[in-house]
């Protein structure tokens, strides 16, 4: 079973999202063929097509639409601008293959999310009961773990990653310095700012690499 | 820390891969790990504990079924949206953790 790390994300001081990386599978999507009338029943969340009802065959609660027929779909709405709930709700274009998962995250939801994330890390230290506590280092739920790392400067490296998955902290400190070596002394980076630099992705990848491999021969043993 | 736990529970449901069953377990930072757990009828049971403890999620569980649903649910004096008022609750809950493994008396 492939263990992953799933997602790298790189926070500045501000709280806002300078670098992310994704690299999940699509474990949860689900296509399959339907005719009209369609069994689920579909209602429009945040921008997206979902279930509200009607969970069949893999097919859960919250799942969106993420394809119909082979095209991606674009939010509520289809490549071609029309709109996915009317084009489903109209029985001429039946039978038609959709493909519904887990609803991927737009870049603006990612922003969004580290800055909660940053205010989440600083609200953890208050609620210490404990003097002089770090933000949060570790969350943990059953389907990831989230390690964070802030450096003394006060940017913050995530990694979300599978639960079982070691090796993790080494990880960290490796992407921070990769971060050192191909943004920070890259004259045309600007600091604070997004990181759009070749060496930086690439070696990014390597280290995730390496991580995975490492962390599976730790746990399989 | 409501507002958090809230905040934590609805980036925990947009951030994870795949479906989840439980959600938000826990979270640490250098000098405490907070455990979470949350019931089917929304009653949320925060644990604060140090470095060393692990997955708690049975114990918190236990406090629910046999401290909680005994002693506040099942009496009829005590309304359960209102702080818990009760005594015995205290005493119960006190002397439990108390019994806890990973529970020892702090030094000074």
């Amino acid at each position: 079973e492939a263990m992953v790390v799933f997602s790298v994300y790189v926070v500045n001081k501000a709280g806002g999202l300078v670098y992310q990386h994704d690299n999940y599978s699509p474990r949860t999507d689900v296509e399959k063929t339907f005719s009209y009338p369609l069994d689920l029943v579909l209602k429009v969340y945040d921008e997206r097509v979902v279930v509200s009802f009607g969970q069949r065959d893999g097919i859960k609660v919250g799942y969106a639409v993420l394809s119909v027929n082979g095209m991606d779909v674009n939010g509520r709405y289809m490549t071609d601008n029309r709109d996915v709930l009317e084009y489903l709700n109209t029985s001429f274009n039946y039978p038609l293959a959709i493909r519904f998962g887990r609803p991927r995250l737009t870049s603006n939801e990612k922003l969004m999310l580290a800055s909660m994330f940053h205010s989440l890390f600083a609200i953890g230290s208050q609620l210490s009961p404990e003097p002089g506590s770090s933000g949060i280092e570790v969350l943990e739920t059953d389907t990831f773990k989230l390690h964070c790392f802030q450096t003394l400067t006060g940017i913050k490296f995530i990694v979300l990653a599978d639960p079982r998955q070691a090796g993790i902290d080494s990880l960290l400190r490796k992407i921070y310095e990769i971060y050192s070596d191909y943004a920070l002394k890259n004259p045309f980076y600007s600091l604070e700012m997004p990181i759009r630099c070749d060496l930086f992705e690439q070696n990014l990848k390597v280290a995730l690499e390496v991580a995975e491999k490492a962390g599976t021969i730790g746990t399989t043993s | 820390m409501y507002g958090m736990l809230f905040s934590i529970r609805s980036f925990v449901n947009k951030m994870s891969p795949v479906d989840f069953r439980d959600g938000f377990l826990s979270f640490q930072t250098s000098k405490y790990k907070l455990h979470y757990y949350e019931t089917a009828t929304g009653l949320k049971i925060v644990m604060n504990t140090d470095l060393g403890v692990g997955n708690i999620r049975d114990i918190l569980s236990q406090i629910y079924s046999t401290i909680f649903v005994e002693l506040v649910v099942k009496n009829p004096l005590c309304s359960l949206n209102e702080p818990i008022q009760s005594e015995l609750f205290r005493t119960k809950l006190d002397s439990f953790v108390r019994g806890l493994p990973f529970f020892s008396a702090r030094a000074g």
